[in-house]
């Protein structure tokens, strides 16, 4: 019978939650690396025992763990992050220019065909990749080059934090910045064009249609539709079908199109999920009901999914990283609250239950599809 | 043989127990003894000094004989105590909480 991992990243340590197919009895290991921020933590496809986490801390700054079984055993490994050359200048808050300062590691990637290449991104904005497992890192510094110098960090920290790898062509990767916007390559990461053409950001920049500037929480592909990107913006839930060449507003009746994390279901490459948040100033669901939002037609028409979840006085937050879907023929979906809940829906969102309910805040949620 | 007292999760890290001892070759200084520390234990490389700068990160002190050299140049020797091994050379996670 087919299992399921999930890898939870908090801010005071990494949990590891087990269950078999029918995801209702939940085994919880952890936590793991107790007190440090666990930002992301995630296995790689070609070996899913080889899992990568991203430990970091303000006062010692980042470390990189590998487990080579499945989570039950750790090694630091490389925490070189240098940028590449001189590390030039961003856009500061006072309008001055600022060097590049590395801070820590968002979110993690591993290859899709390669358990040693891992791709990281990094706060202050900037990719990494290692090709030996994590042991040393190098900069893919052209993403920089793509009008870098007017990219300026938002209130969350100016972070690379969404990694999509094109499953057909290893060529293209698309990287999402907090407060600069998306990008894409397609040559492997050695030159990258801005892809925000229609976005549109009223409230957070002179130029709403800038090239450069919009803030993106989060982008999520289906894997047999590479072309198809799903973003959930700062404001606005926008498709691209073209990888992002331009974007279109799929918001439709959404109760607030302000929100983080988006997904895709596993088998339904049409069916996304939402979590909506009232506002850029109140980080917590609508009228205190906590809501996953379904479109079953690709934006536009939602519906929401409520039985199981809280429906009075919650006032939790749904971080960019922390839903995932499972890949098991009725798909599962997860996700974490800044409130230490994680909810599992073994039928593609119908219905919910908590996982786990006093975790420390969850910063990302993983899920592994076990044989 | 120089001791230094590491934090909890600076130990956990390296994985060892109690003060480390290391030998040091030549003035006893934050520089020479930090560096013979990382060259033993790679993976405390950058959890205490930047990797590229080598400045201390803005949240560690250096203690040692009741006295804090976190301000002190890296190649100030440091007491005469901690370069004979009778007192530990403290790094320390500083109070940044709230």
């Amino acid at each position: 019978m087919s299992a399921i991992r999930l890898l939870v990243g908090t801010r005071k340590g990494a949990f590891v939650l087990t269950a078999d197919g029918k995801r209702e009895n939940w085994k919880v290991s952890g936590p793991h690396f107790a007190g440090w921020e666990i930002y992301h933590l995630k296995g790689s496809p070609v070996d899913p025992n080889w899992l990568y986490a991203s430990q970091s801390s303000g006062w010692f700054g980042q470390q990189i763990q590998r487990s080579q079984d499945g989570g039950e055993n750790w090694e630091p490994v490389g925490n070189g992050f240098v940028y590449d050359g001189v590390p030039g200048t961003h856009q500061w808050y006072d309008g001055t220019q600022h060097p590049w300062e590395f801070k820590r590691v968002w979110h993690l990637e591993p290859s899709l065909s390669d358990p040693d290449t891992i791709y990281a991104g990094a706060e202050d904005a900037a990719l990494f990749r290692t090709t030996d497992g994590g042991k040393t890192w190098h900069e893919l510094s052209g993403l920089r080059s793509a009008k870098g110098n007017l990219w300026q960090p938002g209130a969350g920290g100016m972070c690379l934090h969404t990694i999509v790898l094109d499953p057909t062509n290893p060529e293209r990767i698309f990287v999402a910045i907090s407060a600069a916007g998306a990008f894409r390559t397609d040559d492997a990461g050695k030159t990258w064009q801005p892809i925000n053409q229609g976005l549109k950001s009223p409230y957070e920049l002179p130029d709403p249609d800038a090239e450069v500037g919009h803030c993106v929480h989060r982008i999520a592909m289906h894997p047999s539709r590479p072309g198809v990107l799903f973003m959930q913006k700062h404001w606005d839930v926008m498709r691209s079908d073209n990888a992002g060449e331009s974007w279109n507003e799929v918001s439709g009746d959404l109760p607030s199109d302000f929100g983080f994390p988006i997904d895709v279901h596993a088998h339904e490459p049409e069916t996304i999920y939402v979590v909506p948040i009232k506002s850029d100033s109140e980080h917590f669901p609508p009228e205190g009901k906590l809501r996953v939002y379904r479109s079953r037609m690709g934006g536009n028409e939602w519906e929401a999914l409520t039985r199981g979840l809280p429906q009075r006085d919650c006032y939790v937050n749904v971080l960019r990283d922390a839903m995932a879907v499972d890949s098991l023929d009725l798909c599962g979906i997860y996700f974490g609250t800044t409130g230490g809940q994680v909810y599992a829906s073994a039928d593609a969102g119908d219905t919910w239950n908590p996982v786990v309910r006093d975790l420390p805040a969850v910063l990302s949620v993983e899920v592994q599809t076990l044989p | 043989m120089i001791r230094v007292a590491l934090p909890a999760h600076l130990r956990t890290l390296a994985r060892v127990d109690g003060d480390v001892q290391l030998e040091v070759e030549g003035q006893i200084t934050q520089r020479s003894v930090l560096d013979a520390l990382e060259s033993r234990y790679p993976t405390l490389r950058g959890t205490i000094r930047d990797h590229v700068t080598q400045a201390r990160r803005p949240f560690v002190r250096f203690f040692a004989c009741q006295q804090d050299l976190s301000h002190e140049l890296p190649d100030t020797p440091l007491p005469d105590a901690v370069a004979t091994g009778t007192e530990p050379l403290f790094v320390v996670g500083a109070m940044a909480g709230g």
